[in-house]
């Protein structure tokens, strides 16, 4: 059933494609955790603009990844914005968290006592630094761990970017399988591979979580 | 059989991991006897009416309910621990009011007090339905019947617990605290109806209370824990009138003070 | 005040789905994206049964079950939930053939997403299960209830209420995660979707469509979880006193 002559051979080949999904994870999540806390900012900033930015985080939130990897990939070029499968795809999973990480961004601003405000202005700081040096070191830390899981979740939706070709992980598994019509090795490899570090980012998301209530 | 008191405590032991929080307990309560168990807080009084109503399981010792052991049971003449039917079968001759109500928030006053004589005593729902109605009456609540605990005041939804539970047909009745979550005015609506299920049913009663006026007038023996112990137990007129022990004197002191 | 808010847009999504199939660059995609639609319904239908069915098998075995029984639903709540659900359909799909077993792509999709939703429907349960009052337990001993009777009559139903909203992100993941079974050649509202462009290159006309389409799907399960949320915790908070 299992073959390990097989799964050796195709060890380094996974292990290469691995990077790539790792490489894709930090890139979106980078996008996800910038373009939140931006979306964020927006709405404590402008509430007027609170519900455009609401319905927008809405409809992300309702519509299938995969269906905004392809609308990228296959739309923008239509724009005049030609985008390799790697970057559209990327793109498409930054700009989906990105609408779950402005939610726990927002839940951190809420947290925030009134008071916190309130003082800044009675020191007569101006907006922007009442933003940034008060209430941004308050809201933070304590989401940290939600974006963590969020993290983790990105990691896990990285297999959907096989839909337009990138190479990372599941790409390469379904090529090898195809090529060798062998399936159970390179699939159950990186099943395996999600599982181990889902788990062990997730111990290190609740070691942090501990951390910043002991804190 | 008959000999035996409704309840026994024998060198019953309760610890939380290092802290012992009763200490071989000795206690009997005579059949219809009404006890009144009161402490500072943290004595171990809830704890006692809690392991005989098995929400605690005990360390050390033994437990005897109308005659048989209930922590125990006898095989082969010697006693091996119970088996959840055995609990179960002993456990339906007491129950128990609890200070903060624990109504079923999801079920109306009625709801309550037929949901466990239907689904434990297999009774039929109009029959459950008619005592209810009997025992919601005798609690003053006939009115309120098909509300809600949400929309009942405090010492209402006290009422309807008390009801809950005798509608169970127990032998014994623990009371723990029953009136210290409620507001001072509707003490009394809860009190009133102690005082008649005691007069009018024949039930066994340990009740722990912080209201030294009614477990005076109402019990007829009085105990006073103090840290895991009985410290001194005797009739209300001894223990209010002339307490023996120094502890049991400063604590009436520091309660009577208090108002 | 956020149900008007949700209807008000999925009132606009329609309206706007309408609006387009007026135009024929759009209208001729039509049939095709309701085929599809059809078949994601469907699927997303029977995953959720599944999925609600393993969620409550697995908390309960978590939480009451004998010592194995624990392992073997802990272990399948973990792996289900740290992989990701494609690659739960690609095994599957892909492997189990190579054990000898050949299910149906259609039964493939329903079994990985139901399961996969279910593990996390799983620790939703178990989290509302815990969260019921102590003194809700302890008031079912004292009236001498078994096990069973106390899960069933009294704790379940109040933990219902509590599961209803995260039972409702869920639902929309699962209607999300549904587009991935077009990658099993199921034709789905993705699947029509990516066979169309391919065939038309009409890509803009396309993918709006079936965006809309999906947001339809969304805000129709997120508002029916809504009103089921306000109808049973009436009976909670009916007439609080104040
Ligand atoms: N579940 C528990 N775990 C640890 N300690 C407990 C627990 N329940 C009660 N205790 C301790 O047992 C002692 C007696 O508690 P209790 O019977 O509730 O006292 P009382 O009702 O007289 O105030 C207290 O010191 C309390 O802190
Ligand atoms: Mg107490």
């Amino acid at each position: 059933m299992w073959d390990w002559t097989f799964t050796f051979e195709i060890l380094p080949v996974l292990a290469r494609a691995a990077i790539m999904t790792i490489e894709a994870t930090a890139l979106g999540f980078a996008i996800a955790a910038t373009l939140g806390l931006v979306l964020a900012s927006i709405r404590l900033a402008f509430p007027a603009a609170g519900v455009v930015v609401t319905v927008l985080v809405e409809l992300i939130r309702s519509t299938p990844l995969l269906i905004q990897i392809f609308f990228l990939y296959f739309v923008l070029p239509k724009a005049g914005i030609v985008l390799d499968a790697f970057t559209a795809g990327v793109a498409a999973i930054g700009v989906h968290y990105a609408a779950y990480c402005s939610e726990v961004y927002r839940a951190g601003f809420e947290n925030v006592p009134r008071g916190q405000w309130e003082a800044s202005i009675a020191l007569n700081l101006s907006p922007w630094n009442t933003f940034k040096d008060i209430i941004l070191p308050q809201a933070l830390p304590p989401v940290v761990p939600a974006l963590g899981n969020y993290l983790i979740a990105l990691f896990k939706e990285t297999p959907l970017l096989s839909a337009i070709a990138v190479l990372e992980l599941m790409q390469t598994a379904k090529n090898i399988g195809s090529e060798t019509f062998r399936y159970t090795e390179p699939v159950t490899l990186v099943g395996v591979f999600f599982l181990v570090m889902s788990l062990v980012s997730a111990g290190m998301v609740r070691m942090l979580e501990s951390w910043l209530q002991r804190r | 059989m008959n000999d035996m008191p409704m309840v026994r405590f024998e060198n019953v032991s309760k610890r939380y991991g290092p802290l012992t929080v009763l200490d071989n307990l000795n206690l009997d309560i005579g059949r219809g006897e009404k006890v009144s168990i009161i402490g500072p807080s943290g004595s171990g009084k809830t704890t006692v009416l809690r392991m005989l109503m098995t929400l605690e399981a005990i360390n050390d010792g033994v437990l005897w309910v109308d005659g048989e052991p209930m922590t125990h049971m006898m095989q082969n003449g010697k006693l091996v621990p119970a088996t959840i039917k055995h609990i179960r079968r002993i456990r339906a001759k007491i129950g128990m009011v609890f200070q903060s109500f624990n109504l079923f928030p999801h079920m109306t006053a009625m709801g309550n007090c037929i949901e466990a004589p239907i689904t434990v005593l297999g009774m039929k729902r109009s029959e459950a339905e008619e005592r209810a109605a009997e025992l919601l009456d005798m609690v003053g609540l006939s009115a309120k019947k098909d509300h809600y605990p949400s929309q009942l005041s405090g010492g209402q939804q006290q009422r309807v617990a008390i009801a809950r539970a005798l509608a169970m047909r127990p032998k014994i009745m623990l009371f723990d605290e029953v009136t210290s979550a409620l507001d001072p005015e509707l003490v009394g609506e809860v009190l009133q109806v102690i005082r008649k299920i005691g007069r009018e049913h024949d039930l066994t009663m340990l009740m722990v209370t912080h209201q030294m006026g009614f477990a005076k007038e109402f019990s007829d023996r009085v105990c006073f824990f103090y840290q895991g112990k009985i410290c001194e137990q005797g009739a209300p007129a001894e223990i209010f009138g002339n307490p023996k022990n120094e502890r049991t004197r400063q604590f009436l002191n520091a309660v009577l003070e208090a108002g | 005040m956020w149900i008007r808010m949700l209807t008000a847009m999925l009132a606009a999504t329609l309206l706007l789905i309408a609006l387009l199939s007026a135009n024929p660059e759009y209208r001729l995609f039509m049939p095709g994206l309701l085929e599809g639609a059809v078949l994601t319904v469907e699927i997303t239908l029977l995953g959720a049964v599944l999925a609600v069915f393993m969620a409550l098998i697995a908390a309960l075995a978590k939480l009451y079950g004998p010592l194995p029984i624990r392992w073997l639903s802990t272990t399948y709540i973990e792996i289900f939930r740290g992989t990701s659900a494609l690659v739960q359909l690609f095994w599957l799909y892909f492997v189990l053939p190579q054990f000898g077993i050949f299910l149906d792509a259609f039964l493939v999709a329903v079994l990985a997403l139901g399961l996969n939703i279910g593990a996390y429907g799983a620790e939703v349960v178990r989290g509302a299960i815990v969260s019921v009052a102590r003194g809700q337990w302890e008031a079912s001993i004292a009236l001498n209830m078994s096990k069973a009777q106390m899960l069933r009559r009294i704790i379940l139903p109040q933990a219902f209420t509590a599961m209803i909203p995260p039972w409702g992100n869920l639902f929309i993941e699962l209607v999300k995660s549904t587009s991935l079974v077009s990658l099993i050649t199921l034709a789905d509202l993705t699947f029509k979707a990516q066979q169309m462009n391919q065939s038309t290159l009409k890509t803009v006309p396309v993918f709006t469509l079936v965006l809309l389409i999906y947001l339809a799907i969304s805000l129709t399960v997120t508002i029916a979880m809504r009103l089921l949320e306000q109808r049973t915790s009436r009976g909670l908070t009916r007439g609080r006193v104040a």
